[in-house]
Parts: structure tokens; sequence; C-alpha cells
């Protein structure tokens, strides 16, 4: 259950754009997961409503733009087909990963009066 | 004014920020890697179910490794510190990192261990996680590699029902390989999961038990030591770039 964690460390850094910005209740929040980034989605969205209460992120809402894993070859940029060895069928190097296992804040709305 | 849902509230302003959530546990990460590379030793974080044979593996490689190495261990426990004493008693120098119900280590905890560790004389120090293929994976505690221990009766499709934990490893341990002859075991199984999940697969077979591929295991450690630095007699001899003073004993 890291997803605590996880949003614990979310409100952290939304009450620190707070201060910087002088803002004051938060709206929504846009995160970006991938699918191989160890986060449950709906334990993240269970802990988000469970720590927002009584936080700057009291009756914000929480967007998850998610994002499928996706290998590649690092020399050909032959993409590996889902599931197959993670190792290029022309180069024979191992894959790497292009996307996927992003745990990121993209951006907060909030009431600034400040910006 | 906001411009996502359109309700024209003028108020609402969209702050970019495209940072990880984690940041500052990544930067704590960093701060404990200038530790370990001001101290010249090399970091293991060993992850692993419970009862995956960790501990085990641990005793096993000081056993081998007699007066050769320097090993020193912190072991995250929820409750106990059985495996830190385990060690201590292998010749493993050790202390217990307890994690309460948290079920990972993080680079916070980590950091705090190291300060507290009773010798920085090392030359390889392990992270021994708590006993968990889930969580500990999300977390960087600023080690130059990641094990993960599998055992054999764990079961051979482990790799593909936890493709984040093997996807971070440098190294697949498995372990308790003297019972493969009591069970069902397809080892054909486990390299090819292991070969669609991560993507330079690399495994090494151990028994704890009987000694066996204990010496490649070392082997491996050996090789990824980093070469020996002069570093400062008193502390640390590491910057500490993020400006906090803190006090090192």
């Amino acid at each position: 259950m890291h997803e605590y964690s996880i949003v614990a460390s979310l409100i952290d850094r939304v009450q620190q754009e707070a201060a910087a910005h002088g803002g004051s209740r938060v709206h929504r929040l846009h995160v970006k997961i991938g699918e191989l980034s160890g986060v449950e989605l709906d334990l993240l969205k269970t802990a988000f409503d469970t720590f927002r209460e009584r936080t700057i992120c009291e009756g914000a809402e929480l967007l998850i733009d998610t994002v499928a894993a996706c290998w590649a070859c690092p020399s050909c940029k032959r993409p590996v087909v889902r599931g197959a060895i993670l190792r290029c069928d022309t180069c024979g190097r191992p894959a790497r990963m292009v996307e996927g296992d992003e745990i990121i804040l993209e951006r907060i709305e909030m009431e600034a009066p400040d910006v | 004014m906001c411009e996502t849902c359109g309700c024209g509230d003028p108020e609402i302003v969209p702050i970019e920020v495209q940072e990880r959530i984690l940041s500052d546990n990544d930067a704590q990460a960093a701060h404990n890697r200038s530790h370990f590379s001001g101290l010249g030793l090399l970091s293991i974080n060993l992850m692993g179910s419970p009862g995956a044979g960790k501990t085990a593996v641990l005793e096993a490689t000081a056993k081998a490794a007699g007066n050769r190495l320097r090993l020193g261990a912190v072991s995250g426990d929820l409750a106990t510190d059985r495996d830190a004493d385990r060690l201590n008693a292998s010749g493993i120098v050790s202390s217990t990192i307890t994690t309460g119900s948290a079920c990972h280590l993080d680079a916070r905890l980590v950091h705090r261990a190291l300060h507290d560790f009773p010798s920085h004389d090392r030359d390889i120090f392990f992270i021994e996680n708590v006993g968990n293929l889930v969580c500990p994976a999300i977390y960087d505690l600023g080690q130059a590699a990641n094990v993960v221990a599998l055992s054999v009766t764990e079961g051979e499709d482990k790799p593909l029902k936890y493709p984040v934990m093997f996807q971070k490893a440098d190294l697949v341990l498995l372990t308790k390989i003297d019972l493969i002859p009591h069970l069902d075991f397809d080892l054909a199984a486990v390299e090819d999961g292991l070969s669609r999940v991560m993507p330079e697969a690399s495994m090494l077979k151990v028994s704890a038990k009987t000694g066996e591929g204990i010496d490649a295991w070392l082997q491996w450690l050996e090789k990824r030591r980093p070469a020996r630095v002069e570093h400062a007699a008193e502390g640390h001899g590491h910057p500490h770039s993020h400006g906090k003073h803190h006090e090192h004993h």
C-alpha cells in the first residue's frame, strides 16, 4: 500500500506550490501514471479521497492520465510487441523502456489570485 | 481563468509542475548515493518476497567471504530485530530499520539508518528491504544495484506477475535451488518470464544451505565494487548539496 505514501508526497508537493503561488483552494490535480510504475490506480484514488480531507486538496478532483508501457530497441527504435521478449529481433540489443513508468504531477488547478 | 472545464471562474489558474511525485525521495536517494560513493562501498538493495531467503543468502555470503570483505547491512523489518540479529551473528555488521506497518523502505529511512550505523568502514553494504514483491520497487534508496531474491518454491510465474519488481532488478538470485529435486520446478519457464519483463535478464542460481552458486554471486558483487577512494578521516567526506545541516556521527 505504497499508494498512501505517494498521496502524502503528492499533497505535500501541492502545498508547496500553493504556498509559492499564494494559492488557496485546489480544484483539480492532473497526474500521469504509467502502467509499469507500480501504482495501482484504484488504491491511489482511495488514498487520495482519504488523505485530501482537511488539507488544501479537500474537495479537489484527481484526474489520472494513464500511460501504457512501451519498449523499443535503443538502436533501430523498433518497438517490442507487448508481452514479447525484451530484446530487439533485428539488432539483438536489450530493449529500453520508452514510457510507462511515470508517477508525475503534471498540473494543479487552484484559486491563486497572485498568479 | 479556468480553461479546462470552461466554468469561467477567473480565480482558478493552472500551475504547471511536471515533476515526479516522489521527487523528495529521489533527492534523498541521490544524497544517500553520495554517502555510499564517499565511503567507497558497493550498496545493494536486496528485495524479494517474505521468506524468499534474503537473510539466508546474506548469511551464506558472509560465510563464503570470510575475512576478505567487510560486510554491512540494514534490514527493514516490520516488527522485530531478528534479521539483523542473524546477520550480526554471521559476521555482517547490521542494524534494523523498524518500519512498523510500512511495507517498504524509502530513502529517508535508509539515510537515518546510515547516520546511526555502527561502522562506516565496509566494502559492501546491503539494504535488505521489507519482504514484499510490490512496494519496495518504487523507491530509489541510493543503491548501486537492485537484486531480487526469488525462491524456487514461489512458483515460476512470479516474474510475469510482478513485472515492476523484476524490471528494476539488475540481478535475480534464484534461491533454495537445493529443493529443486523435490519440486516440479520449470527453470526454463522462470528464464522465459524474466526475459519478457527484465531487459537485461540476468540470474544466478544459489543455495544458502549447500553454498552452491554463492561464489558466483560473490564474484558478481566484487566486479561491481568501486575503486577504493581516499575519503576524509573524519565524518563521511561527502558534500551536502541539499544545504541542510545535520550531524554526522
